[in-house]
């Protein structure tokens, strides 16, 4: 059973199919149109496979005035449309619904500009992330945000999202490193929002449209900082006997003025399954492991580790592994890197993605725990340690409802307490339909009413991904006034 | 005309309440620095963020500072620096460019974007700032962002609130991201190139991996004149080392002089505050932001127009003097940007100018569309710096 609502299908809009159909085939050529159920299956779902819904039709559009033209033509019929980049998501936030059609940017894929000297790419938005760097990565140069999922993740997918990583300690996260955007809005518009200069001329449009989960518009085009990389990097991986002693390392770490590139945890849990698919060599008799990147030139590496070893000796540290060749430290970023794809061998899972000020850590974890054991439940935690965010993985069997039912629970318990202890609900992945429905956890009833407004700019009719991020109840649609003043 | 200085949120709350339902509008003030940016206000009631003072929140081993909006801005570089931290975009400090007096602002920071000479390494304000608390025309509190670095539940009002000048929201609460102070920095300086020689010095160094965190060009008044500015930032060994490397790279370029982090502070405080130029104390002031390598030719573009110019950002920001009289160069200024891609703020011009130009750079008629949609839905009766960024908005 699904604890998660979708709205009920538009009865009007599933009897007009196939008119809406011979609308999109004028628009656009067959291989840029999805209709048969069997090909709609495979865009049911994302990387929250546990929830499913076929769309009316996909369609996969080439250029910018394809997407204009189909968006226009959809405005006008009064048809929900669902951005999809490569259906990664791990909250939900391309999930489809029936009465939707989803417009994907699949084939706009092309690298448009490569300009080193004023460091910025332009690609279309169906790039994936990876393939920024590997085009630019011959001059010395690559795209900072780099999720798990970067080998198949679009930059589209990316910008919706706000797409983070374990490198945004130095770096910053999707919203940091991208200029410009090409857009296609509700209405089939095309603007322009940013491009090859620094910062907004006018209100932040650029801002709002990243991280807005495919709500404000279709962006078909970005212009992304690239970055002239490091001279080297290099981890240290660190085994603790103690949960404390790890978060106290990273504390002083950087409280001594130092702020590795990256700086991962991983528990015991976590250790044992990465290991087992890994064979990364990770220490299987500590209770908590760092993994910690440093970068730079040759001396500044050996200096900075110098110091951070020093502080993890003074704070008991068990295991020291510091990275030797290049092998070695491909191994252990394989085993952290492949945490959830070694997690899904052992168990399905929900993967959580609450952030929390780093101070808190312990008592976080341990209460994780609490929660988790309350519902007899395993979790692996895995997480970015320098910025708080948490990946508590969930393990549970997904052919057992109930077990599902238990963990949905248990994470939604614990995204609770991400935001008791004064962070947030999700810290990189995205609201979608996964967190949509403990927004009010977070937010007062003006915020999100604030938020919807704000929204309501860009698509009034909620025409856009309109299941998503904010509670299906108590929705402000547009004809309804700002609420009145406080008395 | 009325001054209202709330000490606490909610009394901040029930003066916008009580000014929307009398259609009155407002003037936000922080510390009033910069009381010469953006279109001139008819509003004759002020909201001043005087009263809502004092750091709010702490932990440098979280590198997260919170401060109530009418904070100093000193007073969270002092308390920083007492623990070896610092804001990384420069704040930029515009009393002199405005001949003004008071204390620039946390809120007033924010609700400008002013981000120094560290922008385009360290990102802009916008980029370090992961919460805020503000009060809507509606007078309602609310907030966004908060207090963890990575957030992205919900939409981003915190990036929203920052450069919107005061037109969305009363800010009441802002908070930071922050970063360790480095422990030393060292400019090089290379003498007589001419934009396009500099900017290609510029551009050659920030495509190397020895993290420039300055990156500017003066071309001074004379021939010869001319000084290009790069700075390096780190721990002694780290900059000493990058430095030498550099200036062999930079080798074509001429000699490089080393100058000291505290012989070269004026310098970057200049470029920081908007004074580099030396421009006459009623000259126009233009603020340009253009891909970097474009900086030379807008500059050259516009040589009819400005007495004087200087390049920040590695060549991206581009400042002019120009005479005040007429539009003050607004006419060029904006053919120069729409044919370079980026935007042009005026930034200090007599208030008659400021009326009758546009400050800040227009929108394409589609995003002036969405911006003022944005405004009615944060701000319906027009209550909270009407017009400061544009007219009707």
């Amino acid at each position: 059973m699904s604890a998660i609502a979708f709205p009920a299908p538009d009865p009007s809009i599933l009897a007009r199919r196939p008119a809406i159909l011979a609308g999109l085939a004028a628009l656009l050529p067959a291989e840029c149109l999805v209709t048969s159920e069997d090909e709609r299956r495979a865009f049911e779902t994302d990387g929250l496979t546990a929830y499913r819904q076929v769309p009316l039709a996909v369609v996969l559009p080439r250029t910018t005035e394809e997407v204009s033209r189909v968006m226009a033509f959809l405005h006008g019929q009064g048809v929900k449309v669902i951005p999809r980049g490569a259906g990664t998501s791990l909250c939900g936030g391309a999930i489809p619904q029936p009465d939707a059609v989803v417009v994907g940017v699949g084939k706009l894929n092309r690298i448009l500009d490569l300009d080193f000297a004023n460091r910025t790419a332009r690609v279309e938005a169906g790039v994936t992330n990876l393939a920024i760097t590997g085009a630019v990565a011959h001059r010395g140069f690559f795209y900072a945000p780099d999720p798990s999922s970067q080998l198949a993740c679009t930059i589209a997918g990316n910008i919706a999202m706000n797409s983070g990583g374990a490198h945004c300690l130095k770096y910053g996260v999707t919203t940091n490193n991208v200029l410009g955007v090409r857009m296609v809005m509700v209405d089939g518009t095309v603007v322009d929002i940013g491009g090859q200069h620094m910062d907004a001329g006018g209100l932040d449009l650029l801002g709002l449209v990243v991280g807005s989960e495919g709500q404000l518009g279709i962006v078909t085009e970005a212009t992304v900082r690239i970055l002239r990389a490091a001279e080297g990097a290099q981890p240290v991986l660190f085994g603790f006997d103690s949960v404390e002693a790890a978060g106290d390392t990273v504390s002083a770490i950087i409280g001594a003025g130092i702020v590795p590139v990256a700086m991962e945890y991983m528990d015991k849990v976590a250790i044992e399954i990465c290991e087992a698919f890994a064979h990364a060599g990770y220490p299987l008799d500590v209770e908590a492991m760092l993994i910690i990147e440093v970068e730079g030139s040759p001396g500044d590496m050996t200096e900075q580790l110098r110091k951070i070893i020093a502080i993890a000796r003074e704070h008991g540290v068990k295991t020291i592994k510091e990275s030797r060749s290049a092998a070695e430290t491909a191994a252990i970023w394989k085993g952290r890197k492949s945490a959830f794809g070694a997690t899904g061998r052992v168990a399905d899972y929900i993967c959580m993605d609450g952030t929390i000020p780093t101070g808190r850590l312990p008592e976080v974890l341990r209460r994780i725990r609490e929660i988790t054991d309350g519902y007899g439940l395993k979790a692996a935690n895995v997480f970015h340690a320098g910025d708080g965010n948490l990946h508590p993985l969930v393990l549970y069997n997904i052919n057992d409802p109930r077990e599902q039912e238990k963990a949905e629970e248990a994470g939604n318990d614990i995204l609770r307490l991400c935001v008791e202890v004064g962070g947030c609900l999700t810290g990189e992945h995205g609201v979608g339909i996964e967190k949509r429905d403990l927004m009010g956890c977070q937010f007062d009833r003006a915020d999100l009413d604030q938020q919807m407004r704000v929204r309501a700019a860009f698509d009034p009719a909620w025409l856009l991904n309109p299941a998503k991020v904010f509670p299906l109840d108590g929705r402000l649609p547009p004809e309804v006034p700002a609420r009145p003043a406080a008395a | 005309m009325s001054l209202h200085t709330p000490t606490t949120e909610a009394e901040a709350c029930a003066v916008v309440a009580e000014a929307r339902a009398a259609r009155r509008p407002l003037q936000l003030r922080g510390g009033g620095t910069r009381a010469g940016l953006g279109r001139p206000s008819n509003a004759t009631d002020v909201l001043c963020s005087a009263g809502l003072t004092g750091i709010t929140l702490y932990e440098p081993s979280e590198l997260v500072i919170g401060a109530r909006a009418g904070t100093p801005v000193r007073v969270i570089e002092e308390t920083l620096a007492a623990r070896g931290q610092m804001l990384p975009v420069e704040p930029a400090d515009h009393r002199r460019l405005y001949g003004t007096a008071g204390e620039p602002t946390a809120g007033g920071l924010v609700a400008t974007g002013a981000s120094g000479p560290r922008r385009f390494a360290a990102g802009a304000i916008r980029d370090q700032l992961i919460g805020v608390r503000f009060v809507n025309g509606a007078g309602e509190a609310i907030k966004s962002g908060g207090r963890v670095m990575k957030n992205v539940t919900g939409l981003d009002l915190v990036k929203l609130q920052c450069g919107a000048h005061g037109t969305l929201g009363f800010l009441t609460e802002v908070v930071f991201k922050v970063v360790p102070r480095p422990e030393t920095a060292l400019t090089l300086a290379l003498h007589g190139l001419d934009d396009a020689r500099a900017v290609a010095a510029l551009t050659l160094a920030i495509g190397t991996p020895f993290e420039i965190t300055g990156a500017a060009h003066l071309p001074g008044g004379g021939p010869g004149d001319a000084v290009t500015l790069l700075r390096l930032e780190g721990f002694q060994a780290s900059v000493d080392d990058r430095a030498s490397r550099l200036a062999a790279l930079l080798g074509a370029f001429g000699a490089a002089e080393r100058r000291d982090a505290a012989s070269a502070a004026p310098l970057w405080e200049g470029l920081r505050d908007g004074v580099a130029l030396d421009a006459r104390p009623d000259a126009a002031v233009w603020r340009l932001s253009v891909a970097p390598t474009k900086g030379p030719a807008v500059a050259a573009r516009l040589a009819g127009v400005a007495e004087r110019h200087a390049f920040d950002w590695g060549g991206g920001l581009l400042w002019l003097a120009v005479d005040p009289a007429g539009d003050a160069g607004a006419a060029a200024v904006r053919a120069a940007v729409a044919e370079a891609g980026g935007h042009a703020t005026l930034v200090r011009a007599p208030e008659a100018v400021r009326a009758a130009a546009d400050v800040f750079e227009p929108p394409a008629p589609a995003l002036r569309a969405v911006t003022a949609a944005i405004k009615a839905s944060c701000d319906p009766e027009r209550v909270l710096n009407p017009g400061r960024m544009y007219g009707g908005v």
